[in-house]
């Protein structure tokens, strides 16, 4: 008897089993995920730093050199890999489209979440899920049918450029950051509204002097978030941007991201030759900003903590 | 200036955004499906596609496209509503757990294009599963895990400790209390998470063209069996599917309606999102509404 | 709880039983019934269809044809990834490729000609104009007697073999200014028909209303010209296998070379057909007459 119950004492119940499954489960999920992301980037990085260290380029020379012609060796014997005017032009787009994007995005989510929830789910929810629904290849198809010769007929030139580029960046991220804010701004607790109008506050005040401040992290997270797919998008952009490695000189001259040449290239050069590690390269370097995104995302969440 | 006026003017303002917005939609699907309209028929639904003379269809490709959404949400789901569990219910707040974080992070912001590369050298090339629905299968999951990690984490998140609290109390195990009570609970809003990544997959080119392949050869809609070569259900045979198309077509199109077929392949595809949309909303709403009353 | 768990055993068993069922009943398709044909996006539905053709004469094989581009197609065949690489440049004009691991079987050639917007008024260059016009010394079409109106280049991606051809045998080796690129001729001929002031290139079969195919020196760009030479910009399309191919594989080449094939599909797609061509040209860019009478 006492032997019985020692044992049922001590063997684990099928609870505990359960847990210690569920746990290890969720977990390996987890490791799964982690352990492609660290392939992925290992890849991308012995792809990408093999320019450096078995085709001997300049790391100076790749980040600021202006002409970009893997083809073509320049006077000191070296390939023409100069990937200024892709990064520049990246983060031109990039910047551009996320300050157009900001006051659409977060006004919406508060109008979505203050100032009409009714309305708010019933025609604003789904407006933005169908937006993320459409594919960027029709984006692209659009901003080559509309954009482009709308930008041609008011600022002249070809058409093709940042400006095309932005604005069809702006579309493609609006749903991504709107979604983003309602979440930050859900997350604000009710109770801090209730105390602000109480107080006496007009709802606007409310939105401006506690729901804001008090969702700014959030916020903020959702607009590097943007940006940061802004960064990554390839096909769409490279319809409208011209895809000249050029620097931009103007908003309607053609241009080209570091997205734009590698998915142009990629098809066309053999894997291992220089040709081919160069747009490595590039992508390393997408992957190096996202990573940087990520930091800055950090340090303000980090900072908007520890003033509240 | 007078609160009570700058509150009105801020409102009309929010008004205004949020209608914008309507109208940007409502403009670029009016666009898409208008231009798309003419060339939707029953025909060009369910016939396969031409490579070179006008009157070919979409059939094989949309049938391609519903195929590995469902191949590549069997696959990541549960992946993805593991690790969504254990980064918010059991991972502890220190530096491997934000290492991870900012490891998915990265993930969702690579470049399709290289998400694609990988998978096409390690499945297509390395594990030999060739141009298939499975290796098309892997790379979209690749590039779904993380949005859709993130989004379970945070339906999680919102479910309120009181929760959690009560399924302690009653003496159920931390497993035991997320399984039975806060996916439960979260369910909405993980499917509204789902159908947000659904939409990308469907849509998405960049990572299926080195993977899935870019060819639609001919199947046999009555051969079921998942191992013949010309079934719908084979993983194995390659696999174009419809935003592949769209983009095959404006950049490689010789046929001559190629326009009208690419405009409206595009409207199909809107309109399919739509749909998915529309059923996706209407079962999440009949599973809040069972877990709230019943 | 329990009659739960029975139900999910029975309906695991069924599953397992209908999938052993339709192991058992499948087609037996022989591994080395399948080839797979991957690279240039342009020669791709040539093959995908001659493919298509071949699978309905030859029950039981299947040909999987996927583009990916001149380079991936080179590096995978080099690789043994694949069986046939489609790639319209010569392997040895391909930086990091071994051609003499490689064999090249050639089945179609493809002309490819300077294409304007029709606005700029512009139907005939010289050779001098064209390299004038891609090198920026001339920036107005008034200068190459045109309108007055904007110079827009638009190129091919760096690296794309119809770029390489035109260049070489199109501006006699100069190199173009950098300027816009596209990676695709369907998307080149949409932005010149639109942009005004715009000058691209493109093979021959994407030439159509929108846009105006210019001569060269008097010289219009046609088959018959190409054929002859005249019309110097031109280039092989290519199927590339390694030093021992796959039967299957070499078959399917013969097939695409064959007189049926070269006659129908290849003219219909807008090449030109291997057996038209009065001349050869080697990787060098070495012309050669064709001796009456040998194909």
């Amino acid at each position: 008897m006492n032997n019985k119950l020692q044992k049922q004492l001590l063997k684990r119940s099928k609870a505990a089993k359960l847990e210690r499954w569920g746990k290890t489960i969720s977990f390996l999920a987890l490791m799964l995920i982690t352990v492609t992301v660290f392939a992925i980037i290992i890849f991308v990085a012995s792809k990408g730093l093999s320019t450096f260290f078995s085709n001997h380029v300049n790391l100076i020379d790749f980040l600021t050199g202006k002409n970009w012609n893997p083809n073509v060796t320049n006077s000191k014997g070296q390939p023409e890999v100069g990937a200024l005017p892709m990064i520049s032009g990246s983060f031109v787009v990039t910047i551009l489209s996320a300050l157009l994007a900001t006051p659409f995005a977060i006004g919406t989510a508060i109008f979505m979440n203050e100032i009409s929830p009714h309305r708010g789910a019933k025609i604003l929810q789904p407006v933005i899920e169908l937006l993320v629904g459409i594919p960027s290849v029709v984006y692209g198809f659009i901003g080559l049918t509309v954009v482009v010769p709308a930008v041609r007929s008011v600022f002249g030139g070809s058409g093709f450029g940042i400006l095309a580029g932005t604005f069809v960046l702006f579309v493609m991220i609006l749903p991504t950051v709107t979604s983003m804010s309602v979440d930050a701004l859900r997350s604000v607790p009710r109770y801090y509204r209730e105390a602000a109008l109480a107080l006496g506050a007009t709802q606007w005040q409310t939105i401006y002097k506690v729901v804001l401040r008090a969702a700014t992290p959030g916020m903020l997270t959702a607009i590097v978030f943007g940006m940061a797919r802004a960064f990554g998008e390839a096909l769409a952009v490279q319809m409208v941007i011209g895809n000249a490695a050029l620097l931009p000189t103007s908003l309607v001259s053609p241009a080209s991201t570091l997205t734009s040449v590698l998915t142009t290239g990629i098809g066309n050069t053999v894997m291992g030759s220089l040709q081919n590690n160069a747009l490595w390269s590039l992508a390393l370097v997408l992957l190096i900003m996202s990573l940087i995104f990520n930091l800055v995302i950090r340090l303000i969440g980090r900072k908007g903590a520890m003033s509240k | 200036m007078n609160p009570k006026l700058s509150n009105r003017i801020a409102i009309s303002i929010l008004y205004v955004i949020a209608s914008t917005i309507v109208v940007i939609l409502a403009a670029l699907l009016g666009f898409i499906i208008i231009s798309g309209l003419p060339a939707i028929n029953w025909h060009f639904l369910t016939s396969p596609a031409r490579a070179f003379t006008a009157g070919g269809g979409i059939g094989i490709q949309l049938f391609n496209s519903f195929y590995l959404l469902i191949l590549t949400m069997i696959i990541s789901f549960p992946i993805a509503l593991g690790a969504g569990i254990y980064l918010n219910e059991y991972a502890k707040q220190n530096w491997v757990t934000s290492l991870v974080r900012t490891a998915i992070e990265i993930l969702s912001s690579l470049p399709s294009v290289v998400v694609g590369l990988f998978g096409f050298l390690i499945f297509v090339v390395q594990f030999g599963f060739g141009f298939s629905i499975l290796s098309g299968a892997f790379a979209l999951t690749f590039f779904n895990l993380p949005l859709l990690t993130r989004s379970i984490e945070e339906a999680l998140a919102a479910v309120p400790n009181e929760q959690r609290e009560g399924g302690l109390a009653l003496g159920l195990s931390k497993w035991e209390t997320v399984i039975h009570i806060i996916v439960p609970a979260a369910l909405p809003t993980i499917l509204t998470g789902v159908i947000l990544s659904a939409g990308r997959i469907f849509g998405e080119a960049a990572a299926l063209i080195f993977t899935a392949g870019q060819s639609a050869p001919a199947l046999n809609f009555t051969d079921w069996n998942p191992f013949n070569i010309s079934s719908p259900l084979n993983p194995m045979r390659p696999a174009e599917t419809l935003a592949v198309h769209i983009w095959k077509i404006n950049s490689e199109g010789i046929m001559p309606d190629a326009k009208a077929i690419s405009s409206g392949a595009s409207a199909v595809l809107v309109i399919s999102v739509l749909g998915f949309n529309l059923l996706a909303r209407f079962v999440g709403h009949r599973l809040f509404k069972r877990f709230t009353a019943g | 709880m329990t009659k739960k768990r029975w139900i999910q055993c029975l309906l695991l068993v069924g599953l397992m039983i209908l999938g052993g069922w339709a192991y058992q009943t499948r087609q037996v398709n022989k591994s080395d019934m399948t080839i797979t044909a991957v690279g240039s996006t342009a020669l791709q539905p040539l093959v995908e269809a001659a493919g298509e053709d071949y699978s309905t004469h030859h029950l039981g094989t299947f040909i999987n044809v996927q583009g990916g581009g001149s380079g991936t197609g080179l590096s995978q065949v080099q690789e043994g990834a694949v069986d046939i690489g489609n790639a319209d440049v010569f392997a040895e004009e391909q930086k990091g490729i071994r051609a003499n691991r490689l064999i090249d079987h050639k089945v179609a050639v493809v002309g490819i000609t300077p294409i304007v917007n029709r606005s700029t008024g512009i139907t005939h260059l010289t050779t001098a104009q064209l390299i004038d016009v891609f090198t920026g010394k001339a920036r107005n079409w008034a200068q190459v007697g045109g309108k007055n109106q904007k110079i827009v280049i638009l190129n091919r991606a760096q690296g794309s073999g119809t770029r390489a051809t035109f260049e070489r045998f199109g501006l006699n080796n100069h190199r173009s200014l950098a300027a816009q690129e596209q990676d695709s001729s369907g998307m080149v001929r949409q932005i010149v028909a639109t942009t005004p002031g715009s000058i691209s290139y493109v093979g021959f079969s994407y030439v159509d209303k929108t846009v105006q195919a210019v001569s060269l020196n008097g010289i219009a760009p046609t088959n018959q010209n190409v054929a002859n030479n005249q019309w110097p910009i031109w280039s092989y399309e290519h199927m590339y296998t390694g030093k021992h191919p796959q039967p299957l594989a070499q078959k399917f080449i013969k097939y695409v070379q064959s007189r049926e094939i070269q006659n129908s599909l290849v003219r219909r797609l807008g090449y030109i057909s291997m057996a038209d061509m009065q001349v050869t040209r080697d990787g060098h860019g070495k012309v050669h007459r064709v001796e009456a009478g040998h194909e």
